[in-house]
């Protein structure tokens, strides 16, 4: 009884323990844990920024307007060994095939793994499959591919010879770099596919609409930043790529057109892009001018930051509030481990 | 320049009471239904029924949900599904325009009929044209206001669906009128309908489901994330529309449903307990639970 008549008031302030506050006071392990986030997470943002840096001053130093105007030449001196002309169109035209096959495809597998799905085993399969792509090095698929389009039948991609199919083309690198990219257009799609509500199917089954329809007019439109990121995306790995064009695209210094049709004879014959080109002058190829490979490296990191900012614009939307942005780039990111 | 402001009458005048129903004891007691309700009685030469569902079974999985309900939809009148949660009113609701099947594991056995036809006779999207339907969260797709309703017109589904034709211009501001939305936004059909505010999405959701030019509307507790002014506005709209379309509404708001529904057919755990006409399920009902139920509302 006597305990209880003390009255709340009479209990000193002092007894309550003080609030913790600052670091200083957390135990030992965290501590360090946190010290150690800080460690690393500066650290990757130093060496980020010392590539960009050390690029953009070696580049801008070599950068010369010729250099995007002249072919290149097999010269040992630096003068006459002209420019990146031809890998600079060597990166567009791969790009260009890569992605015009792999985004219908891969937009089309987005929506048949997230809307169809059946037979279930089928997509199980797929699905899995397409995880799989996603994670082989880039080099096992060009020596895989270069098995494949080497066949005799397929001499039409490349120049044929009495053994069979040289292999070696713009067209038969930028087949396989669509199946480099295809992986992130699918994830985009069906992520962000996963992410529209139910009810707006719903909405769209209960006027009458088909499930075609319904994707094509109202789905598809409203994830369009998605693809449209996931498209970006798989467009930054083909250029980034060197293992694909080292085996498929034949490596020479200029693009060597095959026969005398236009377009199609460069197509089907071999050239460089700027990644190659890079790896042709650094010290370790035969080029051996770094000068070029620093200019050219420099172009390249240029066009892949401009396509991750392209990125970012695209999937945060453009006019806020007008028309707003609804399914993101979110599941993206951590499915295929994609760090920006 | 402000849009027009769309006078709402929250508080209609009662209705009066017809001298002669007063004579007779029903008569009197079915006015003084209606002078509580905001809507006028329905014209008896304009019933004509539409749907009638016949011992119908619904089940998820292993899971009945609706056991042996027999009622029917008719034109000129409202009916409204009532009941406690889980008493299956809403997978009731979306067996009539075969929504029901998008969930998997979903059967049905019993005899629904839409103007004598069984409605799997029907080819499933045309049915669901015939009998649209609204849900419960106002859910515009995330287009226009223009294309949202435009997306609905059965012409638009052509080869030339992308161009804005009069006639598209004049059948979606028809269908937002209908809506009672279009005076609050005809100055820029182009917003995004996702700047609409709840109550304006909701009925954008009704002006589409009313575009399809349907038979039948399916309401699924269309009000319930809605305001009081909103909801007023709603309920005005739901019996207007009762001349020309059939309507079926599921709500958990009793006096919304005598406010609205000429006929109301209580729900208890996937079985019809009572159906008929509003004021007998609200002044006289027949069964205990009926009671209970209303009470428990009512007070």
């Amino acid at each position: 009884m006597a305990s209880l008549s003390v009255s709340p008031a009479a209990v000193p302030p002092e007894a309550l323990p003080a609030p913790r506050e600052g670091v200083s006071s957390w135990p030992l392990i965290d501590r360090v844990c946190y010290w150690l986030c800080w460690v690393t997470g500066i650290g990757l943002c130093v060496i980020a920024v010392a590539i960009v840096a050390f690029m953009f001053v070696k580049g801008i130093a070599y950068l010369r307007p010729e250099l995007f105007v002249k072919s290149p030449a097999a010269s040992l001196r630096q003068t006459q060994s002209g420019g990146f002309l031809d890998p600079i169109i060597g990166t567009f035209i791969v790009t260009a095939i890569g992605t015009a096959v792999a985004a219908p495809v891969g937009i089309a597998l987005g929506v048949w793994l997230s809307e169809y799905r059946s037979p279930r085993w089928l997509a199980r399969v797929v699905g899995s499959s397409i995880e799989i792509l996603a994670g082989v090095p880039s080099i096992v698929l060009a020596l895989f591919g270069l098995l494949i389009v080497s066949k005799g039948f397929l001499s039409f991609l490349s120049q044929g010879s009495p053994q069979g199919s040289l292999g070696e083309s713009f067209l038969c690198a930028g087949l396989f770099m669509a199946l480099l990219a295809m992986p992130l257009i699918v994830a985009a799609t069906y992520e962000a596919l996963e992410q529209v509500p139910n009810r707006v199917r719903e909405a769209s089954f209960a006027l009458g609409k088909t499930r075609a329809t319904t994707i094509w007019r109202v789905l598809l439109p409203s994830i369009r930043p998605s693809m449209a990121g996931g498209v970006v995306l798989g467009m930054g790995r083909i250029i980034g790529d060197t293992a694909i064009v080292t085996v498929l695209l034949g490596l020479t210094i200029k693009n060597e057109p095959v026969g005398s049709t236009p377009l199609l004879g460069t197509l089907r014959g071999t050239g460089s892009t700027l990644t190659s080109y890079v790896y042709y002058n650094s010290p370790a190829g035969e080029g051996n001018s770094h000068e070029k490979a620093y200019a050219a490296a420099f172009v390249l990191l240029m066009v892949v930051l401009l396509l991750n900012a392209l990125v970012t614009r695209i999937t945060r939307g453009r006019e806020p509030g007008r028309r707003p942005r609804w399914y993101g780039l979110t599941g993206l990111v951590g499915r295929l481990g994609w760090t920006r | 320049m402000p849009p027009p402001i769309r006078r709402i009458v929250v508080d209609r005048e009662p209705t009066v009471a017809d001298p002669a129903a007063t004579t007779n004891g029903g008569g009197a007691s079915a006015a003084v239904a209606h002078a509580r309700s905001r809507r006028p009685a329905p014209t008896p030469t304009a019933i004509k029924e539409r749907m009638l569902l016949e011992s119908v079974w619904l089940a998820y999985g292993s899971n009945w949900v609706v056991r042996d309900v027999s009622i029917s939809v008719r034109q000129g009148e409202v009916l409204a599904l009532i009941g406690a949660s889980g008493s299956g009113k809403t997978t009731l609701l979306r067996s009539l325009n075969r929504l029901t099947e998008v969930t998997e594991g979903a059967a049905r056995s019993g005899r629904i009929t839409l103007d004598g036809t069984d409605i799997h006779a029907l080819e499933v999207n045309e049915l669901r044209r015939r009998v649209t339907m609204v849900f419960q969260q106002p859910n515009p797709f995330p287009m226009s206001i223009f294309d949202n309703v435009a997306y609905a017109l059965v012409e638009r589904t052509g080869r030339r669906r992308r161009r804005r034709t009069p006639e598209i211009d004049e059948a979606v501001a028809d269908a937002l009128r209908r809506a009672g939305l279009y005076e609050e936004v005809a100055g820029d059909l182009d917003r995004s309908a996702l700047a609409l505010s709840g109550g304006q999405q909701q009925r954008l959701c009704i002006a589409r489901a009313l575009a399809a030019r349907p038979e039948v509307l399916l309401l699924d507790e269309p009000c319930s994330a809605l305001d009081p002014i909103s909801t007023a506005t709603i309920e005005e709209l739901i019996v207007q529309l009762r001349e020309t379309i059939a309507i079926v509404i599921v709500t958990h708001n009793l006096q919304q449903a005598f406010r609205v529904a000429d006929e109301v057919a209580f729900m208890h755990l996937g079985e019809l307990v009572e159906y008929g006409g509003s004021e007998q399920v609200f002044d006289r009902p027949r069964q205990q639970r009926t009671r209970d139920y209303i009470r428990g509302a009512f007070g």
